[in-house]
Formats: structure tokens, C-alpha cells, sequence
């Protein structure tokens, strides 16, 4: 039995489409069961040579087929093989034992991770440090608070000073920069730099440059080397309301705007934790965060709403989605097809011809998610979708689905968050 | 009335801004919410003081835009028709001169813009004047909810239309932006009518600014998609690639209870749930 060849021609279709999803797998199944390689030639029952024209040549580096016909490469392809050099990480290692100085970058992190706009500064920050290859430079990343970023490395940090301190959390500018004159004292960067984001580096930045008696350049959003600065950079900086350019060298305190350097995606760093000799000094505060203030989230515009609960075709339950959206204090969106319904406003349509978004997380329910509404939700960095449908392309962008029923699992949700809140105020 | 009630000493640092299209002079955007903000507050703090400062050449463009703002105190029933002016000649400095005017007058609230629209503009000046001060500074005011025994309470405005509430102990300096409330019409007649009160401030030279190159804003080159590969297969899969990720987590065949769990998680750890 095990003579019989079972052909599975949807298989076969796949792999000698590159451009399949599941090409790869196909591929790579074809050739286990060819034992390493299909035959490219063998004599047919009625005695004539049969040729395999995809038996032939060889899967080169970059998975594309490459037939060697000077004689030197025969048969022997080996598939599969070709794929796992392509998904393989191209990133190079780079390990910098022995600074000869520090770059030290403050990230915003918002909601925890690096922003693009971190990633920008600490593309910069590469620059600075990797300037003369001779002696390489390391970029120290200040973190303050928890964060979720597993990819410091990859953002090219070399070294990680993490102050998780619950003294940092919030908006707490003095303890934050005492811990940055700590640094300062201890490490001595030759640069400083910070996001010129309002209210993260913005703020910090300021106040870290008039502690240092500094003066900084804001607003940056271009360098280049110059042998004749002090510290063998030139800059420019928007001023007067971003009317003006201004060239000036570069000074040790410097806050750039977002896309000032293209972030490293080429190389991998050690982002190996680091922490202060002495003990930070307690800052005396003379502000006090009293925590955020609950907002209507109606009433946030939803370009800018952090956390959109989105109705599509598949909602059918609308009481029940209006209720979980309050319970869930998230901003209503809706698909096109919920608005043209009338089921929802106009101005709640997220999509190409509706609002773009930049929620934080994504939340849509019943959506299929053409292409039309994908592009609206294009800034949006966690998706998650209820859908009935395993098929749909939302659930491709997904980064969590749930397949089943909106309105059961909404209400389940509902629940869910009710009896949390339950809980902690029975236990205050 | 209590004492606590009694009415604080504010100071409203005030700057020439620019028309956006125009490009004439006119009282500074985020100057004027300031000013704004400090009417209200005089408002519903009775005995309350607004002290008007501008540090810089008098000329007849800046002068015209200084009275700006004191059009817009014409309603409010205020006694505000002066305006501080610390003359100082073109190209000086106007920290050393605000710090020592502050210094001297000590005010409890200290109201200034986030930018200005002319010069640098580099936003430092509230810093600079915290620093040199030694008061604490808030940036990105919205409100001023209370201000009682030295303390005043504040919203902040967060990115995404959120709040934050601080506490502040007096003396402060705060720092409004575009998402503190819009100024009011400024009325010509008193505008007209109002005191510029001059009197010599220090004149340092920024010697500094005057060594740097400054032109006009060159549009920022637009950052292209670089797509790193090496072979036109892999370009054109990311050219043509559609709904990229793929990664996420499906749940499917969970009970509904599961799935909302699975939910929750996500959404307790982004933390987007308030309680
Ligand atoms: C020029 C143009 C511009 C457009 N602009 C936009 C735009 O800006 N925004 C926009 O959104 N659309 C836009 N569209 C429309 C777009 O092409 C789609 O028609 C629309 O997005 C589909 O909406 P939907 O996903 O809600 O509906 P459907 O495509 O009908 O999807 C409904 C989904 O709900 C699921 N479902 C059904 N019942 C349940 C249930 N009980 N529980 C869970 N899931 C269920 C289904 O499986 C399905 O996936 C535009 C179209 C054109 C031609």
C-alpha cells in the first residue's frame, strides 16, 4: 500500500503558488513525503521518460527557485530548507562590553510600550552613539514604572535602568527628576535625549535641562555631523511655532520631534539592566497626582478616544451594546453598514470615508472588516474581535478573537466586569 | 466671608504672538486662554488680583497686540486696565527681568502660555522661571477647579480628551495649552483706554540665539516605507501584502463565558478598564 502515491492536487496548487499564505507548509509537506525531494525524471508505464519540471533546481537563499543547469547541482532539491532561511532573523547581534560614553534616552512609553515616536529617538540615539565605529558609544534607555516592551533590544537599547519605584507612577516630574540628576551624577551621559511629546518628554525634558543648567534644543528633528561643534553635532530645531528653522550645534539636553531618525531595525542589542550605585534622594513633592478624572466617553472625539467599542452588521442587540459600552466606559464607533442602518450616528463611522483612529485598543463587534473600515482602524494597537465567522478578514488583524455570538459574549463581558467592580468595592 | 475664601495674587505673563495667515501681530493664542482662565478665576474668587506682565521692546506692533489683552478684561468688572511692561531693548533675554519682577512682587499664581509664537519659541520660559523661583510648575492646564489654604486643585489635560487631577501648594507657576477654554473677544474701547506701564527691565543679550542660523521652516521630507528585502519576491509580497499580523489569537468552540474572560485579560492589562 505504501507504494500508492496519494496526490493531493489543492496541495500541490499551493505550493507552486509563491504568493500562498501556506506556501511554505506546502511546500514543506510535498517533500517529506517525497523523501527529501521529488524525482525530476523516471520512464512512464508505456516506456516514456517523464520529466517533473518542478522536481528540478534548487530553492536559492532568498526562497526563490534557482535552476543550475551547468551540471554541477543535480536534482537534490531541498524545500522547506530555502523558507527557513527567509523567516530566519536577519538582525545582528551587537554587544558593546566597553562604551566609551553613554546616550541616555528617557522613552515615553506610553500605555507601557515604546511609542513610534520612541523608537525615532532611539534611532537617533544610534546615531550618536555608532558615529565613529572605532569606539562605539552605548544608548542608555531610562525607563520609569512597569512597562510590557520585550523588544528593547530590537529598539536598539544597550543599557536598561529601570525605576519601577510606585513614587514614578503617574505625573510625579520631581521624583522622576531627581532620579535623572541621580543618573546624571552617576553615569554622566555625553547626551540626553527626550521625546518633545507634550506632557511625557516634553515636561521632563525642561526641567531635566534647567536642573542641568543647560540649554536645551527643542523640537529637533534633524542632525548631522560637525567637526566644528562642541560635541560634533549640528541640529535643527522648528521654532516660533513651527514657522522657523533653527541651526544650531547640538547641546547636551536635546528634545526631538517624532520621525527625527529612522528607528534601528537592522541590528539587535543586549539591553542588559543596569542600576544606580547609591539610592535615589527622596524628592520633596509639591504636587500631588490625584488620578485621572473619569471623562464621558461619549463626549470624547473618536479620533482621539483611547478605547473604541465598535458595532458592526453582526450587532443586533443594540440596548445590550449601548449598556456594555457604558459599562465598559469605552467610546462608541460603528461600522458603515451599522450607520447607514441608522442604527448609529454619522459621526461614529470609523473608516476610510468615517474617522481614522488611534484608539490604544479596538474593540469590534459583528464587524467583517473590509478594507474600507481595516484602513480606519490602520494606528489602532490592539484589536480584538467577536465575530461568528473564523474566516473574516478582521479576524486576520485581529491580535484576539473570539468566535461566537456578540450579543452573548458581550453580555458575558458585561458581567464579567460587573462582578469585578463588585468585588473590590465589597473588599474596600 | 471666610478667610480662606479671600481672593489670591495672580500674574498673567503675556507675549506678542502672530497671526498663523497673516502674519501680523496679535495677542498670543495660549497667552490669551491664559488670561482667560484667570478672569474666570478672579470670578469666583472674590478680592482676587490679576497682575499683566510683558518683557520686550516697545513698538507700535507690539503695543497694539499687548492691548489685546486688555480688551479682554472690559466686561469681566474687573479694576485690570494696566499692563506691566519690563522694557528691555530687541534681542534680550526676558527671563532674568520676569524672575526679578516675580521675585519682588510675589504673586500665589503664576499663568503663562506653553510656547511662544514668535523667537524661539522653545517653551522653556515657565522652566527657567520655576527653576530660578524654585516653584513647582504644572504644564497642559485645563482647569482650575479650587484654589483653598494655599493649595489649588487642577485639571490637567491628558492626550486622548482624559483629565488628571493635581494638587498644587501655592506658589505655583501653570502653563496652559490649546486645551484650556478659549479666550474671549477682546473689546477695542477699553483695549484703547488701558495703561502700558513701563519700566526698565534687565537687559542681558541672548548672545546665544544670535549665533544661530534661522530661516524660515523648510517642509519636513515625508518619511518613505522602506521595505528591506532582499530579493523582488519578498518586495512584492509587503507591497501587495493586505491584512498583515496573522499572529493574533483565535479562540474558537470556547463558551461565550471563556471567550469574555479571554476579553477581560486583555483589556485589564492594557489597562483601559477603570473601576
Ligand atoms: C467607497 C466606500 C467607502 C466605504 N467606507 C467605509 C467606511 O469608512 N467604514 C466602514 O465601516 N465601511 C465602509 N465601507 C463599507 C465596507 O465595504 C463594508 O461594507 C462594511 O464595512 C461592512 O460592515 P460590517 O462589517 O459591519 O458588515 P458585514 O460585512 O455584514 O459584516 C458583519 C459581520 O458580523 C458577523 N456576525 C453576524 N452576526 C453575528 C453575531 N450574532 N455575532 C457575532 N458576529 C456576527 C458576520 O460574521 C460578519 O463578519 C465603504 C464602502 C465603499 C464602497
Amino acid at each position: 500500500m505504501s507504494e500508492m502515491c496519494r496526490r493531493d492536487p489543492r496541495r500541490e496548487w499551493i505550493a507552486r503558488n509563491r504568493l500562498h499564505p501556506e506556501h511554505a507548509s506546502a511546500l514543506a509537506a510535498l517533500g517529506n513525503i517525497g523523501g527529501g525531494g521529488a524525482a525530476s525524471e523516471w520512464l512512464g508505464p508505456s516506456g516514456v521518460l517523464r520529466r517533473n519540471p518542478h522536481g528540478v533546481g534548487f530553492i536559492g537563499p532568498n526562497g526563490v527557485k534557482r535552476i543550475d543547469r551547468s551540471g554541477a547541482q543535480q536534482g537534490g532539491s531541498a524545500p522547506g530548507h530555502g523558507r527557513q532561511a527567509v523567516q530566519q532573523d536577519r538582525r545582528r547581534h551587537v554587544e558593546i562590553s566597553d562604551p566609551a560614553f553613554l546616550v541616555a534616552v528617557v522613552p515615553d512609553l506610553t500605555g507601557g510600550r515604546l511609542s513610534g515616536h520612541d523608537k525615532d529617538l532611539l534611532g537617533l540615539a544610534r546615531r550618536l552613539a555608532d558615529d565613529d565605529p572605532e569606539r562605539p558609544g552605548a544608548v542608555l534607555a531610562v525607563v520609569f514604572g512597569e512597562h510590557k516592551e520585550e523588544r528593547l533590544g530590537e529598539a536598539g537599547i544597550d543599557r536598561v535602568l529601570h525605576l519601577g519605584a510606585e513614587t514614578y507612577a503617574g505625573f510625579a516630574p520631581e521624583a522622576r527628576l531627581a532620579a535623572l540628576t541621580a543618573v546624571e551624577r552617576e553615569l554622566a551621559p555625553r547626551h540626553w535625549l527626550l521625546p518633545d511629546s507634550p506632557l511625557g518628554g516634553a515636561d521632563l525634558g525642561r526641567r531635566l535641562a534647567q536642573r542641568l543648567g543647560e540649554r536645551p534644543v527643542t523640537g529637533v528633528w534633524q542632525i548631522e555631523a560637525d567637526v566644528e561643534a562642541p560635541l560634533g553635532w549640528r541640529c535643527t530645531a522648528r521654532g516660533a511655532a513651527e514657522r522657523l528653522d533653527i541651526r544650531r550645534p547640538l547641546p547636551r539636553v536635546a528634545l526631538a520631534l517624532a520621525e527625527c531618525a529612522e528607528p534601528v531595525d537592522e541590528t539587535r542589542h543586549a539591553a542588559e539592566p543596569l542600576s544606580l550605585g547609591a539610592a535615589v534622594p527622596i524628592a520633596l513633592s509639591r504636587i500631588e497626582d490625584l488620578g485621572q478624572v473619569a471623562v464621558d466617553p461619549a463626549g470624547v472625539a473618536l479620533a482621539e478616544a483611547e478605547f473604541i467599542l465598535s458595532a458592526g452588521n453582526g450587532v443586533k442587540d443594540w440596548e445590550g451594546f449601548h449598556h456594555a459600552a457604558r459599562v465598559l466606559g469605552a467610546t462608541e464607533g460603528a461600522s458603515r453598514v451599522a450607520v447607514d442602518d441608522g442604527f448609529m450616528a454619522r459621526d461614529r463611522q470609523v473608516g476610510a470615508s468615517g474617522t481614522w483612529v488611534t484608539a490604544r485598543v479596538y474593540l469590534a463587534v459583528g464587524i467583517s472588516g473590509a478594507i474600507q473600515h481595516l484602513q480606519g482602524i490602520q494606528g489602532c494597537d490592539r484589536v480584538v474581535a467577536i465575530n461568528l465567522d473564523p474566516g473574516c478578514d478582521m479576524i486576520k488583524r485581529a491580535d484576539l478573537a473570539v468566535i461566537g455570538d456578540a450579543a452573548e459574549i458581550l453580555a458575558a463581558l458585561v458581567a464579567k466586569v460587573e462582578q469585578q467592580r463588585g468585588g473590590q468595592r465589597d473588599a474596600a | 466671608m471666610r478667610p480662606e475664601q479671600q481672593g489670591i495674587e495672580m500674574a498673567v505673563l503675556v507675549s506678542v504672538g502672530r497671526h498663523p495667515i497673516t502674519g501680523r501681530a496679535r495677542r498670543a493664542d495660549q497667552d490669551a486662554r491664559g488670561l482667560e482662565l484667570a478672569l474666570c478665576l478672579e470670578g469666583r474668587l472674590p478680592g482676587s488680583r490679576i497682575g499683566l506682565l510683558h518683557a520686550g521692546p516697545r513698538s507700535e506692533e507690539s503695543e497694539a497686540a499687548l492691548r489685546g489683552y486688555l480688551g479682554m478684561a472690559a466686561d469681566a468688572g474687573t479694576g485690570l486696565n494696566t499692563l506691566t511692561l519690563l522694557e528691555q531693548p530687541e534681542g534680550s533675554d526676558a527671563i532674568p527681568a520676569l524672575a526679578d519682577h516675580l521675585s519682588a512682587a510675589m504673586p500665589q499664581l503664576v499663568i503663562t502660555g506653553t510656547r511662544a509664537e514668535l523667537g524661539e519659541g522653545s517653551g522653556l520660559l515657565p522652566y527657567a522661571l520655576a527653576e530660578r523661583l524654585g516653584w513647582p510648575l504644572v504644564n497642559g492646564l485645563a482647569a482650575v477647579e479650587k484654589v483653598e489654604n494655599g493649595v489649588a486643585t487642577l485639571l490637567q489635560a491628558l492626550p486622548r480628551g482624559q483629565r488628571r487631577r493635581l494638587q498644587v501648594r501655592l506658589p505655583a507657576i501653570i502653563c496652559v495649552d490649546a486645551a484650556a477654554p478659549a479666550a474671549r473677544q477682546s473689546a477695542f474701547g477699553p483695549a484703547r483706554r488701558g495703561e502700558l506701564e513701563a519700566t526698565p527691565g534687565a537687559a542681558e543679550l541672548d548672545h546665544e540665539l544670535a549665533g544661530w542660523q534661522v530661516a524660515p521652516a523648510r517642509k519636513r521630507p515625508k518619511r518613505l516605507k522602506i521595505i528591506r528585502a532582499a530579493s523582488a519576491r519578498d518586495r512584492f509580497k509587503a507591497a501587495a501584502a493586505k491584512a498583515e499580523g496573522g499572529s493574533g489569537q483565535v479562540l474558537e468552540g470556547v463558551s461565550s463565558e471563556q471567550g469574555a474572560e479571554a476579553i477581560f485579560t486583555l483589556l485589564h492589562e492594557e489597562g483601559v478598564l477603570r473601576s
